[in-house]
């Protein structure tokens, strides 16, 4: 059975999200609880939080999770071909080649926009 | 006896013996050795004080008391936090940590027992995923912490994962051409191979050295240790996005970090460094130059599971070192190095694997 081989890593998944419960109920049990304003007040360097945290951020991560969108697509295809490379020789090279290259001209074309600065 | 067989039952066993009496003990003892090492960089003695009596075992004691005053410390949320998010956010960091350890071989097969939790055929591509996961821990704990610092830092954080992944990815697409394989027990047997008859052993570093240093440079980047800390970034940004945090979840925070610091270590010695072998070191004893030394096979599975918690370890220790060794990159460095450098060394490696493979095979 195929779906066997996977259990275990359901058994690690437990023990992950055991330790993650565990370290979070612990200190929220164990801990004191000596509520205070200045204590629920966001921490930003002593200064008194002014507005909200959802103010407008630089546009460049954005672009950044856009490019990687794109490419991280393209690189999942080289894996099946990676694998069987050897058994595919030329054939698999050159229709490889093909995506290669314009996986490139993407590259290429993103770096002369300026999508990779950050300026 | 017949419950001490049945497969379920020593999976669980591998499970529990694996990741509580190796990967978190270790993580926990590197959040003391890199006081330790920290302060032999910098001639300085480093935590010694914590005592029981008279008894202070050169600093060891630091690591229960740095363990009970989180336990006992106050757990704050700060206001207008998102509290669901909040709550679940450290999670993420001790599952993409956790569960890569699935397919880690520790040691070579010992009868019909196999010292690896899980031999999936997807391997590599498991690892991919769950590490990847590792960013929603980031964004979501900067964006639930109601604090601009956070979100700053979980921006940052988010951008340097998703790129370094790419890089990550794509590194290790070279050594699959090679092996033909992402099955993890495949690419370690594939290094208990030679050259030139039984001399040279085909261990990553040597068939792929570029993708080796790609790839251990993006893991640093995945795991966000200098000089790649600019999301948490002490000194600018307090402690980026997990700032808000206090108590046992900072804890949490930290022990991630150190338990996929032991992660890196062991996907370096597993991919590149022979994995478990020690060079020349077979099934049956040690073959050199035609020359054989028989050797009994417990001690050699014994031989081999020292070899990778030294391998391990070593790159543990190359991973701290390296934080005291060099300057944090500023954040536009980051990603210029990453876009504008890796990619082409990684597109570069890609093609250069499969023009010599192809060289070499058609020449057979």
């Amino acid at each position: 059975m195929v779906a066997e081989q996977y259990l275990p890593v359901m058994y690690l998944s437990v023990i992950a999200l055991a330790l993650g419960a565990f370290f979070t109920l612990v200190g929220i049990l164990l801990g004191p609880s000596r509520d205070t304003a200045v204590k629920r007040t966001p921490f930003e360097s002593g200064m008194p939080s002014e507005g909200s945290e959802f103010r407008r951020y630089g546009v460049r991560f954005y672009m950044v999770a856009l490019t990687f969108l794109i490419f991280d697509v393209e690189i999942v295809f080289f894996y099946p071909w990676a694998v069987r490379f050897r058994e595919l020789g030329f054939y698999g090279f050159w229709a490889m080649a093909l995506f290669f290259v314009i996986l490139v001209v993407g590259l290429v074309y993103d770096w002369k926009k300026g999508a990779l600065e950050w300026e | 006896m017949e419950l001490l067989l049945n497969p379920v039952v020593i999976s669980l066993v591998k499970v529990l013996v694996i990741i509580l009496l190796f990967v978190m003990v270790v993580g926990t003892v590197l959040t003391l050795m890199e006081r330790k090492w920290m302060s032999a960089v910098q001639d300085r003695i480093g935590p010694n004080r914590a005592n029981i009596g008279s008894f202070r075992g050169r600093g060891t004691l630091h690591i229960a008391a740095d363990g009970l005053k989180s336990i006992f410390k106050e757990d704050t949320v700060p206001e207008g936090a998102n509290r669901f998010v909040f709550t679940i956010a450290p999670f993420f960091g001790f599952f993409s940590a956790i569960v890569i350890w699935a397919v880690i071989p520790f040691a070579g097969p010992l009868g019909g027992f196999t010292f690896q939790i899980t031999d999936v055929n997807i391997g590599m591509l498991l690892v991919f995923a769950v590490t990847s996961l590792g960013v929603y821990g980031t964004v979501l704990a900067g964006w639930s912490s109601n604090n601009k610092f956070a979100v700053l830092g979980a921006a940052r954080g988010t951008s340097q994962m998703l790129s370094y992944e790419i890089f990550l990815g794509l590194s290790l697409v070279g050594l699959f051409m090679i092996v033909g394989s992402v099955r993890v027990s495949d690419l370690v047997a594939y290094q208990n191979t030679y050259w030139f008859g039984d001399v040279l052993p085909k261990w990553g570093v040597l068939t792929q050295p570029v993708s080796c240093v790609l790839f251990f440079v993006a893991m640093l980047a995945e795991a966000k240790r200098l000089p790649f800390d600019a999301p948490e970034g002490e000194s600018e940004i307090i402690a980026g996005y997990f700032l808000e945090y206090s108590g046992m979840r900072y804890a949490a925070f930290m022990l991630a970090e150190y338990v996929a610091i032991v992660g890196i270590g062991a996907l370096t010695v597993t991919l590149f460094f022979g994995g478990y072998h020690v060079p020349w070191l077979h099934a049956d004893g040690f073959h050199l130059l035609g020359a054989v030394l028989p050797l009994p096979a417990w001690l050699v599975v014994l031989l081999q599971l020292g070899a990778f918690i030294g391998k391990v370890l070593f790159f543990c220790w190359l991973v701290i070192i390296l934080r005291w060794t060099v300057p944090r990159f500023r954040f536009d460095q980051i990603m210029a190095l990453g876009w504008k450098r890796l990619l082409p060394v990684c597109l570069a490696n890609v093609a250069v694997t499969a023009l010599v493979l192809l060289a070499v095979d058609g020449w057979q």
